[in-house]
C-alpha cells in the first residue's frame, strides 16, 4: 500500500462521496453546485489516468459550461420546486435503483475483467503520426483517422441550437436570447468583466494552439472561449445578437460547412471522402479547426444564453 | 545543487500545504459566512502560492516556469474579486432577514 | 520527492474534502457559492502537484484552464444566486442602476 494508491483511494472516495451528496440533496441550486465541484475533481482523475485530452474537456465542459446551463434551468425550476406535488412512487424508485445497481456492476465488471494487455489501437495511431505530421494523437484520431464522426459531432450542435430556438415564443422569433442583463458599471462584477476575458481569450485560444502536438484542441479552446463570451453577457457588457442575424448564422454553419467541403474536396481531388493529401494535411487540418473552434464558441455560448425571449424592436 | 532544489521544494509546498490546513480549518470552525470567505480565499491563495513557488525549481524551463506563476495571479485575481462579489450577496441576505 | 509529492497531492485533496463538507453542510446559497472557489484553488495546486508526480507537463494546461472556468463558474453562481434573492423580493446593491 504505497503513497500513490492511498491517494487514489483518497480521490475516488471524495469524488463518490460528492457525487452521493449531489445526488441526494434537496434544493436544486445546491445540487447544481456540487455538480460542477465534481466535473472539476473528476478532470483530476483524467490527468491521473494519463488523459488530459478528456480532462481539459471535463474541466471545460462538465466543469464551466454544464454547470451555468444546468444552473439556468435550475433557476427557472426555482418557482416550480414549491408546487410539485408529485413525487415518484415506490414502484419507481425501486427500479431505478436497480437498474442503477445493474449498470454499475456491468461496467465494474467490464472493467475488472478485461483482458491483459487490453487491446488498443493507440501504437497505430502513434506509428502514423506521419500522415499529417501532428504530434498530438488524439487531435489525429479526431481530425483525420475519424474525422468524420468529429464533422457529424458538430452538425449535431447546429441541430441542437436549432432545437434551443425553436423554443422563442411568436412574437420574440428571430429575437435576442435571454434576458438582457444589467449590472452597476463600476462594480466588481464589471471590472471583473472587462479584465477576464482578454487573459480567457489568450488563454483559449493558446489551448487551441498547442492542440496540434499537446493535449489541447479546437473543442476545448472553444469552450474557454464561449465562456468569455458568456461572462461579459451577465455582467451586461454586452447584448446577445439577434438570432436573426445572417453573420451569426455564418459562423454557426461555418465550422461543419468548411469540414463538408474539405471532406467533398478530398473526394473530388482525392481518394476518397475527407482523405488528405500528406503534403497538404497540417495547413487543412489547422484551417479547419479555426473554422470549427469559431462555430464551437458561438454555438456553446448560445446555448448558454437559451431561447429568444425578446423581439428586435 | 540538485539538492538545494529539492530542499526548496520540500520546504515551500510543506509550507503550501500548512496554509491550505490552516484555510480549511477557518472553514470549519469560524462561525458565519464572511470570515469562513475570508479564511477560504487568503489561506488557500497563499498555500497555492507557496505550492508554485515550491515548483518552481522544478520546472523544465523558463516558459513552464512563467506559467506557473501566472496561473497563480490568475486565481489571485479571481479569488479577490469573487470573495467580493459573494460578500456583497451574504450581507445582502443577512440585512433581509 | 515523488512520495513526498503524491503525500502534499492527497494532503490537499483530504483538505479539499473536508472544505466541500464544511461548505455544503452550510446553511444557505451563499456558502455553496464558496465551493466553486475552494475547488479551483484546491484543485489547481492538486494539479500542478501531480502533472509533476506523474511527468504530465500538460497538467499545466489543464490547471489553467481549470483557473479560468473556475472563476466563470463562481460568478455564474453568484449571479444567480443574487437574483433569486432579487426574485424574493430583496432590493440589490451591485445591480440594475
Amino acid at each position: 500500500m504505497n503513497i500513490a494508491t492511498i491517494f487514489e483511494i483518497v480521490l475516488a472516495a471524495v469524488v463518490l462521496g460528492l457525487g452521493i451528496w449531489t445526488i441526494a440533496v434537496r434544493e436544486t441550486y445546491s445540487a447544481t453546485v456540487g455538480f460542477v465541484a465534481y466535473g472539476l475533481l473528476v478532470a483530476l482523475i483524467w490527468v491521473r489516468l494519463d488523459a488530459v485530452d478528456v480532462a481539459l474537456t471535463e474541466a471545460a465542459i462538465g466543469g464551466g459550461l454544464g454547470g451555468v446551463l444546468l444552473l439556468g434551468a435550475a433557476a427557472r425550476l426555482r418557482d416550480g420546486e414549491r408546487t410539485v406535488a408529485e413525487t415518484p412512487g415506490m414502484v419507481t424508485r425501486v427500479s431505478a435503483v436497480a437498474l442503477s445497481a445493474l449498470t454499475t456492476a456491468a461496467l465494474a465488471g467490464a472493467i475488472v475483467f478485461l483482458p491483459d494487455p487490453a487491446p488498443t489501437l493507440a501504437p497505430t495511431v502513434v506509428g502514423h503520426a506521419w500522415a499529417t505530421s501532428l504530434a498530438n494523437p488524439v487531435t489525429n484520431v479526431l481530425m483525420a483517422f475519424r474525422a468524420m464522426d468529429t464533422m457529424l459531432e458538430k452538425v449535431v450542435l447546429l441541430l441542437s441550437i436549432i432545437g434551443v430556438w425553436s423554443l422563442a415564443p411568436d412574437n420574440a422569433w428571430g429575437g435576442h436570447p435571454g434576458p438582457r442583463h444589467r449590472a452597476d458599471p463600476d462594480g466588481i462584477l464589471v471590472f471583473l468583466a472587462r479584465l477576464l476575458p482578454p487573459i480567457g481569450i489568450v488563454v483559449g485560444i493558446y489551448i487551441f494552439w498547442t492542440g496540434a502536438n499537446h493535449p489541447g484542441g479546437a473543442f476545448q479552446g472553444g469552450a474557454i472561449l464561449a465562456s468569455m463570451w458568456v461572462l461579459a453577457i451577465m455582467a451586461g457588457l454586452t447584448d446577445t445578437p439577434p438570432v436573426a442575424r445572417r453573420w451569426l448564422r455564418f459562423v454557426l454553419v461555418a465550422g461543419p460547412g468548411l469540414f463538408l467541403l474539405v471532406g467533398l474536396g478530398g473526394l473530388w481531388f482525392g481518394t476518397a471522402f475527407l482523405a488528405y493529401p500528406p503534403a497538404l494535411a497540417k495547413p487543412l487540418i489547422l484551417g479547419i479547426e479555426v473554422a470549427m473552434i469559431l462555430t464551437i464558441a458561438a454555438t456553446l455560448g448560445l446555448l448558454l444564453a437559451g431561447a429568444p425571449e425578446r423581439s428586435v424592436k | 545543487m540538485s539538492l538545494a532544489r529539492d530542499i526548496i521544494t520540500i520546504a515551500a509546498v510543506s509550507a503550501g500545504a500548512f496554509f491550505f490546513l490552516a484555510g480549511t480549518v477557518g472553514l470549519l470552525r469560524f462561525p458565519d459566512t464572511l470570515t469562513r470567505l475570508h479564511a477560504l480565499t487568503k489561506a488557500d491563495n497563499l498555500g497555492l502560492g507557496l505550492v508554485v513557488l515550491g515548483l518552481l525549481p522544478q520546472a523544465g524551463s523558463l516558459r513552464d516556469g512563467l506559467k506557473l506563476v501566472s496561473i497563480w495571479l490568475l486565481v489571485l485575481l479571481a479569488g479577490a474579486t469573487v470573495s467580493q462579489l459573494i460578500a456583497r450577496t451574504a450581507r445582502q441576505g443577512e440585512t433581509a432577514k | 520527492m515523488t512520495e513526498f509529492l503524491t503525500a502534499a497531492v492527497g494532503f490537499i485533496l483530504a483538505m479539499l474534502a473536508l472544505g466541500l463538507v464544511s461548505i455544503l453542510r452550510g446553511p444557505g446559497d451563499t456558502d455553496r457559492m464558496m465551493a466553486a472557489q475552494l475547488i479551483g484553488t484546491g484543485g489547481i495546486a492538486a494539479l500542478l502537484l501531480l502533472g509533476t508526480v506523474t511527468g504530465v507537463p500538460a497538467a499545466v494546461d489543464v490547471a489553467l484552464t481549470l483557473a479560468v472556468l473556475a472563476t466563470f463558474a463562481s460568478i455564474a453562481f453568484v449571479k444567480k444566486g443574487l437574483s433569486s434573492l432579487e426574485a424574493d423580493g430583496i432590493g440589490s446593491t451591485e445591480d440594475h442602476k
